[in-house]
Formats: structure tokens, sequence, C-alpha cells
């Protein structure tokens, strides 16, 4: 479904040389990108800030043309079949907002059903779906600069959703959401993708999103491919220890959990560091839950710019990568 | 095509219960539009009292080119004039918005929004033509009253399409829009008297290079039955459709240009 070969994407920028010289510099934001997803995937696309996550979302949605390569969406080559193209994909940028700001939300939809030329009677099929899937009824009619963050997510998800694309690219689509609400994107993402088969690209910074959404991970920095595999194998290897903060009742002496440590006391408050290889968030609630009054607790995950230091410091860039999923 | 105006429609008609949102804001607008553009053109008219000629024209036929230029203009800003918020959508983002849409961009940009707010404008100047025709002494039949309409319309076209050629400074820097604007305005102001009055390299300039002149001087030539002073030749009268055509292609292919820059700069 997605296809990129040896893709490049240089931008120039100018360097001040003296007070009116300025030296032109070519800053290569891709560089040599080589993969292909399968119509189906769901793939996380990750990386940290500036490795050319959202710079390869934009070549492969037309936004902007490659400096070298080539690109392939759907059979399509995105900056010259732009229009096209976009009849049978979804973008979401999440920091960006596609609705009609000051109208109520159903006329974004309505707008949006003329913009893609989607028949009237699939239309409210779509629409009737995603209404009672992503609960939008309470806030329809509200105009979308009122509406809460979580509830305009969900109102973006719809806009994409309703001309039946093929392909999803979702640029961060849970990033500032609360638990809840990432909760709800998560299974709207796995519904479209098992009830309609839509292939999805998506960007994130949140490990959960990867854990529960993605069969399928491409890491990059520094625009290079750094990581192509499955995601199980992507934590067991780099996914880092996780976090148990848990919050008891009256301070007492650092627990004595199996497969996990104490890293930190405050209080009545401390942090239990484990490997997810070794035993499970469950595990260790239970075993802090027997031994001390628990009050409250939170699961914290590595983020994605310790799974990277991870593989570089597990893997010098130098020698050859042992296994095939390792670029 | 038809499609692509239902979705015109739909958009602006978007856009204009957008900006109903705001209904205050929007009625100040209009009033303030309206008493600036008032206040300019008492400005003219006592510059006019102390001058009663100008070259070989007299106050009310200025006044006449003048109305004709401003009926344009007004026309030309209610459908282009939000192109100057495009430096705002490209720094935002909302312009790769639009490259995600089934749509081209101009389209789409020029969708975006309608200054309705615009219209104090429109009726300053249709204000001026009625006291113009009022004070001359036009030989009116059914062909001149076309050439008004047709004027007026073509008139806006060339307007906007001098306007889209010049935003496209925008991408390739994106705060180039004061530049532009000192462009497309100081352009209105100079439609607003008889290129007669400017010197020689200029009104050649205005007259071949930069296309406004068709939108109100040489249609007026015809309709007030005047000999061009300039002794130019006298199917430029006609020509103001040609030119609109002319200008809009130009400027179609610049845009196209323009884009093409910024999609392969990423802006």
């Amino acid at each position: 479904m997605i296809e990129v070969e040896h893709l490049e994407k240089r931008f120039v920028a100018w360097q001040k040389r003296g007070v009116l010289r300025r030296e032109r510099r070519e800053v290569p934001a891709v560089d040599d990108l080589t993969f292909s997803v399968a119509g189906g995937t769901v793939c996380g696309y990750i990386g940290p800030n500036g490795a050319g996550k959202s710079t390869t979302v934009k070549m492969l949605t037309g936004i902007l043309v490659p400096s070298a390569g080539r690109v392939a969406v759907g059979g399509l080559e995105p900056s010259r079949q732009r229009i096209k193209l976009a009849r049978r994909i979804g973008t979401m940028f999440g920091q960006r907002v596609q609705l009609w700001w000051d109208l109520p939300l159903i006329d974004s939809f309505e707008l949006l059903r003329h913009i893609y030329r989607v028949p009237a009677a699939r239309f409210r099929e779509n629409l009737a779906t995603f209404r009672e899937l992503l609960e939008l009824d309470p806030f329809l009619q509200t105009p979308v600069r009122q509406l809460s963050l979580g509830q305009r997510v969900r109102g973006e998800l719809t806009a994409v959703m309703l001309h039946d694309p093929e392909v999803l690219f979702l640029d961060e689509p849970t990033i500032r959401l609360d638990v809840d609400a990432k909760e709800r994107v998560r299974e709207f993402l796995t519904e479209v993708n098992r009830e309609r088969g839509v292939t999805v690209l998506l960007t994130t910074h949140d490990l959960a999103d990867i854990e529960r959404l993605c069969n399928r991970i491409l890491m990059i920095d520094r625009g290079r491919l750094i990581y192509d595999g499955d995601v199980d194998d992507l934590l067991a290897r780099y996914g880092g220890e996780r976090t148990l903060v848990v919050d008891l009742e009256e301070p007492v002496a650092p627990l004595e959990v199996p497969g996990a440590r104490v890293e930190r006391v405050d209080g009545p408050r401390q942090w239990l560091r484990f490997r997810r290889d070794e035993t499970s968030a469950a595990a260790v609630t239970a075993a802090v839950a027997q031994r001390a009054k628990l009050v409250d607790l939170a699961l914290e995950e590595p983020d994605i710019e310790e799974v990277v230091r991870r593989i570089y410091t597990s893997q010098p860039r130098e020698s050859q990568p042992p296994r095939s999923s390792l670029l | 095509m038809a499609d692509s105006v239902r979705v015109y429609l739909w958009l602006i008609s978007a856009a204009i219960r957008a900006q109903l949102e705001y209904r205050v804001s929007f009625a100040l607008d209009v009033i303030g539009m309206f008493l600036v553009t008032f206040l300019d053109f008492v400005a003219v008219l006592v510059i006019f009292h102390n001058v009663p000629q100008l070259g070989s024209f007299t106050v009310a036929e200025v006044a006449f080119v003048y109305a004709l230029s401003a009926m344009s203009f007004a026309l030309a800003e209610f459908a282009v004039g939000h192109l100057d918020a495009l430096s705002e959508m490209v720094r935002t983002g909302s312009f790769d918005v639009m490259l995600a849409r089934p749509r081209g961009t101009l389209f789409q940009v020029l969708a975006a929004d309608f200054r309705v707010r615009r219209l104090g404008q429109l009726l300053q100047g249709a204000a001026v033509f009625v006291y113009a025709v009022g004070a001359l002494d036009v030989p009116w039949n059914a062909a001149r009253i076309a050439m008004v309409v047709v004027t007026v319309l073509f008139g806006a076209a060339i307007f906007s399409a001098v306007w889209v050629f010049v935003i496209c400074v925008v991408f390739w820097a994106i705060e180039g829009r004061e530049a532009s604007s000192a462009f497309t305005y100081g352009g209105q102001f100079l439609t607003q008297f008889p290129i007669e009055i400017y010197s020689q390299w200029l009104r050649r300039f205005l007259a071949y290079l930069v296309p406004m002149a068709f939108v109100s001087y040489f249609p007026s030539l015809y309709m007030l039955d005047k000999e061009d002073p300039l002794g130019l030749p006298s199917f430029l009268r006609f020509s103001a459709p040609i030119v609109a055509v002319g200008a809009a292609i130009v400027a179609g292919a610049m845009w196209r240009f323009a884009v093409r820059h910024y999609r392969s700069t990423g802006g």
C-alpha cells in the first residue's frame, strides 16, 4: 500500500556569514529511506523530535515534493497525483484544526462531503456509524471553537473517515489528550482497521499507543531508518524498564516485590522499576497490595527518546546488526 | 465545473455564517469601512474643487473613472481580498491542510473567506457613480449600460488576477505580504485618476505592463465619448475582457509555479 525507495528530502538553510553574506547549506531531513507497508497494517512511525517523521508523512500525502527517491501510495505518486490521492487517503495533523472553527461540528462534515464528493447515501451511513462509535451526538451542534480537545479530536477522526479512505496518515493523534480520550482514539482506530481494513500510519510519542495499536514499527532518527520490525520485539529488547508509582496509606520501608526494585521513596510514595519481560504491572500491583495499603497508583512508560538511546547503546552504528529486523 | 461552483458557494456561505457569529464586530467593520472610503472621496473632492480641470478631464469625469475603479476594486476584495491571510495560512499550516484535500489550492484559499464587510466600499463606489452620471451628460444607450456592467466585472477580474500574482511572493518570503499589498493598494490608487496625469514612462507601465488601465480608464473614454488625450488606439477601449482572461491565465500559472516551489522547499 505504501512504498518508499531511497527517499530523500533536503531543506535549504541559510547560514549567516558576516553582515550581508549568507551561505546556502542543504540539510537532510529525510535521508535514503526505504520501506514498504502492506495494506491493512497499523504501522507506528516513531522517532525523536526532529527525526523527519512529519516530513516523511508530508511526502507520502503529496504536501511536499521529495528531493530524490520514489514514493507510491496505493499505486499513485503523491506529489504528481495529489488530488487523486487525496480522495483515497485521510490525513490528520494532531496540532492543526481541520474543522471549521466557528461553525457547528456537523457543518464541517457537510462541507467535507462536498469537497470530497461523497455520495449522499454513503455519507449518511458513515456519519451514523461514527456518531455512535465516537458518541458525537451531545456536541454535534456545538461550534468547534467551544469543543474540548478530546471532543475536537473525535470530530477530526470522523472528518478524515467520511470519504472511506484506504489509508490514514495520523500525525500525533493522541497528543495532549487525557487518558480517557486517548483510549477512545485507540479503540476507534482499532475498529476502523479491523472492520474496514484501513491501513494506518501514525506518528506518536506515546509508547502505549504503539503497544495497543501497532503491529509494525518503523523507527527513524536523523532522517534514517533505525528499526523496522514488530512491536513486542522492540519493547522487549529496548522498551526499558517501566515504573509503577504507588501511593500508600502511610510511609513504610522500601517494599520487596519479586521482579521489581524500589528506586525511590518519598514519604508514603514509592517508585518500583521492573522489566516488562520479567513481570507484569498487574503482578507488581498485586504484590504491593499484599504488603501495604494501596491508595493510588500510576504506571510510567519509558519515552521514545529512551528507546532510541537504548537502540544506539546496545547496537553501535558501525557494527552489523545481528537480526534482519535491525537496519 | 458545475461541481466546483457548487462547492465554492457552499464554502463561501460557510465563511459568511462564520463571520456572522460575531455580529457586532461585523457591523462595526462595515460602518468603519464606509466612513473611511467616504472620507477618501471627500479628500478627492476637495482637491478637484480647487483644481477644476485635471488634464482634459472635468471633475465629474474623474469621478466617473474613480467610481468604476472603486466598484471593481470592491468586488475584487469580496472575492480575493482575504489573500492577505495567505502568509498566515502558510505559517500556521492550514495551507498544508488544503494540500491534503482533493481540490486545487487557489480554489480552496479563495473559497476560505468572503469579505462581506467590504460592502461599505461597494456602496461608496456606487454613490460616486450615481453622482458622476448625474453631473455628466452621458449619451446612454443599451451598449453603454452593458459596458458599465462588463467593465466593472472584468475590472474586478483584472484586480483579482494582479492580486493573486503578487501574493505569490508569500511562498518565497512568508512575510512578503507587506511588500505586495503596497503594490496592489497603490495600484488601485493610481486607477482612480486618469492616467494622463502621470509621466510618460509610468503611463506606459500602467497601460501595457500593469493591466489596470483597462479597469476603468479605457472603458470610460468609450462611455464618455472622449478622444484619448494620449492618442492610444481606440480598440483598447473594448479590450478589458481579453486583458482579464490573459491576466487570469498568467496569475494562475504564477500560482502553480509558486506552490510547486513551496512544496519543494517545505515553506
